[in-house]
């Protein structure tokens, strides 16, 4: 496949960047995503000009490293990262546009990577419970519903990518700590916080400078892990509910 | 907890929920109270005066409605102060739009900002209308509902003013009363299929009640 490339360039964070235009060639339909800007960064290093830089770690979709929207989408235009978004996808002779996500809490660092920092500090704020360590408790000791299980599971999929953030008009970080405080709220392990996590979190996200929800629904659609739109709902329940409770 | 309420974005989004269901409710009630205009002049006229005896003889003449007016502003109030500051804050958090455009969002989720506008405008040109009298297009007469109803819509930019504000208001609140539920942690995976379409049915039920008044005065039907 022969490609034309819009790529996003940008030498720092402090730098004005702009879309440079790159043609490839030789590109392989079972080539990832990833391994296609491989391809470009070489040609570009053999010329001597600056790779294209991008964040990536595992490239298997587990990670949450990978970022990127393509065309317009966060993660491509298939419902899974761009690490495992393959080039079949496209078709040759494709112009693909490339840019980093977009949201005043990412700051770019650089060409495609942004500062994605904001999330960690979201996490450190709740997105913890207090066990005890030590040896691993009996599996019984704490019965968990079905239900609950399988709620806990489906929000504990979220790998943290940030492209509910990059898809919403907001800039909203409302799907990721959804994810995160259902997760950890709907299990007999994380009672003990239940109101706090919820309300810290929710206080670090807006502190960040991440825009509000007006359920316009993008995030649930970019979502590499179907994190689900009601996931939003279910965390306002929680934190009306524990203003009530704790009263603060 | 006022104080967690109004600095936390899922708190404003709250106040703007109550608020604008507060308004919907009023809305229903007001869209009912119109299609009295069927029925003839004596009819409406005679539920004009009976709104301002409404509570007697426990509250003075004109009370409960002068509540009603005052809870009504007091939304208003809420909900544009909220929308307005929750507005300027997703703006500022997506500063740089996408070089690549893709389609967006349902016609009434991008509309809630303008709508909401809309929405204002109308209701200062609508009280100055027929509440006030001060705008109205010919003599206006206090408590006699039908024939001041009838002399705005007998204007075309009465008819103009008045069904784009009610289209707006068709596509605000079917996005709005989807959303209400979701802030208010109503909406599950679930619920949302019942909700989705009982918000556009309600939306369209509002809207036809209050476009029949001015089509019934253009028509003839109501004269
Ligand atoms: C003063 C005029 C108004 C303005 C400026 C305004 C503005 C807005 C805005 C910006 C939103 C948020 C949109 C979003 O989430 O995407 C909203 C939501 C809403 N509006 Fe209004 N609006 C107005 C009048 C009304 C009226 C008259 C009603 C009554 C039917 C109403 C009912 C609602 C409801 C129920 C919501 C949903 C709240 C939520 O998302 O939780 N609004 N409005
Ligand atoms: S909710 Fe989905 S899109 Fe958002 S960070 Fe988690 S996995 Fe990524
Ligand atoms: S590189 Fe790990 S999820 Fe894509």
């Amino acid at each position: 496949m022969k490609l034309t490339l819009r790529v996003w360039r940008q030498k720092n964070a402090a730098a004005d960047g702009a879309m440079s235009t790159y043609e490839v060639d030789g590109i392989s339909r079972d080539m990832s995503f990833l391994e296609m800007l491989d391809t470009l960064n070489e040609e570009l290093i053999v010329k001597g000009e600056d790779p294209v830089a991008f964040d990536h770690d595992c490239r298997e979709g587990i990670c949450g490293a990978c970022s990127l929207v393509i065309n317009g989408d966060a993660h491509g235009p298939e419902r899974t990262t761009t690490c495992q978004l393959h080039m079949r996808s496209f078709e040759d002779g494709d112009t693909i546009d490339i840019e980093p996500w977009r949201a005043s809490a990412f700051p770019v660092v650089k060409d495609l990577v942004v500062d994605r920092s904001a999330f960690d500090r979201i996490i450190q704020s709740g997105g913890y419970i207090s066990a005890p360590t030590g040896s691993a408790p009996e599996a019984h000791a704490a019965p968990v519903p079905k239900p609950d299980a399988d709620s806990a599971f489906e929000h504990a999929e979220c790998i943290g990518c940030g492209a509910c953030v990059a898809a919403c008009p907001n800039g909203s970080a409302m799907l990721f700590t959804s994810a995160k405080v259902n997760h950890l709220n709907v299990l007999p392990q994380g009672a003990p916080e239940r109101e706090t996590r919820v309300l810290d979190m929710v206080a670090q996200m807006d502190e960040e400078g991440f825009g509000g929800c007006t359920l316009t629904g993008e995030c649930a659609t970019a979502c590499p892990k179907g994190i689900p739109l009601p996931s939003i709902s279910a965390m306002n329940k929680e934190w009306l509910r524990a203003t009530r409770k704790v009263g603060r | 907890m006022t104080r967690t309420l109004w600095d936390s974005t899922i708190g404003k989004k709250t106040v703007m929920a109550v608020s604008g269901l507060i308004m919907l409710l009023y809305l229903f009630a007001h869209m009912f109270a119109n299609l009295k205009i069927f029925f003839g002049p004596e009819e409406i006229n005679r539920y004009a005066h009976w709104l301002r005896t409404l509570g007697e003889p426990f509250l003075h003449y004109e009370w409960t409605l002068w509540l009603v007016r005052v809870v009504l502003v007091a939304a208003v109030v809420a909900h544009a102060t909220s929308a307005y500051q929750l507005s300027r804050r997703d703006i500022r958090a997506r500063p740089t739009s996408y070089v690549h455009k893709r389609r967006g969002a349902t016609f009434a989720t991008r509309t809630m900002r303008w709508g909401g506008v809309i929405l204002g405008l109308f209701i200062v040109w609508h009280i100055l209308d027929l509440t006030t009298g001060t705008v109205h297009p010919g003599g206006y007469e206090h408590l006699r509902p039908y024939q001041n109803v009838i002399d705005t819509f007998s204007t075309w930019y009465g008819n103009v003013i008045y069904l784009v504000a009610v289209t707006a208001l068709g596509f605000h609140v079917r996005h709005g009363l989807w959303s209400a539920a979701q802030t208010l942690g109503v909406g599950t995976a679930t619920r949302d299929r019942v909700l989705k379409p009982l918000a556009t049915g309600l939306a369209l039920v509002l809207t036809a009640g209050f476009v029949s008044v001015p089509v019934a005065v253009m028509t003839g039907l109501v004269s």
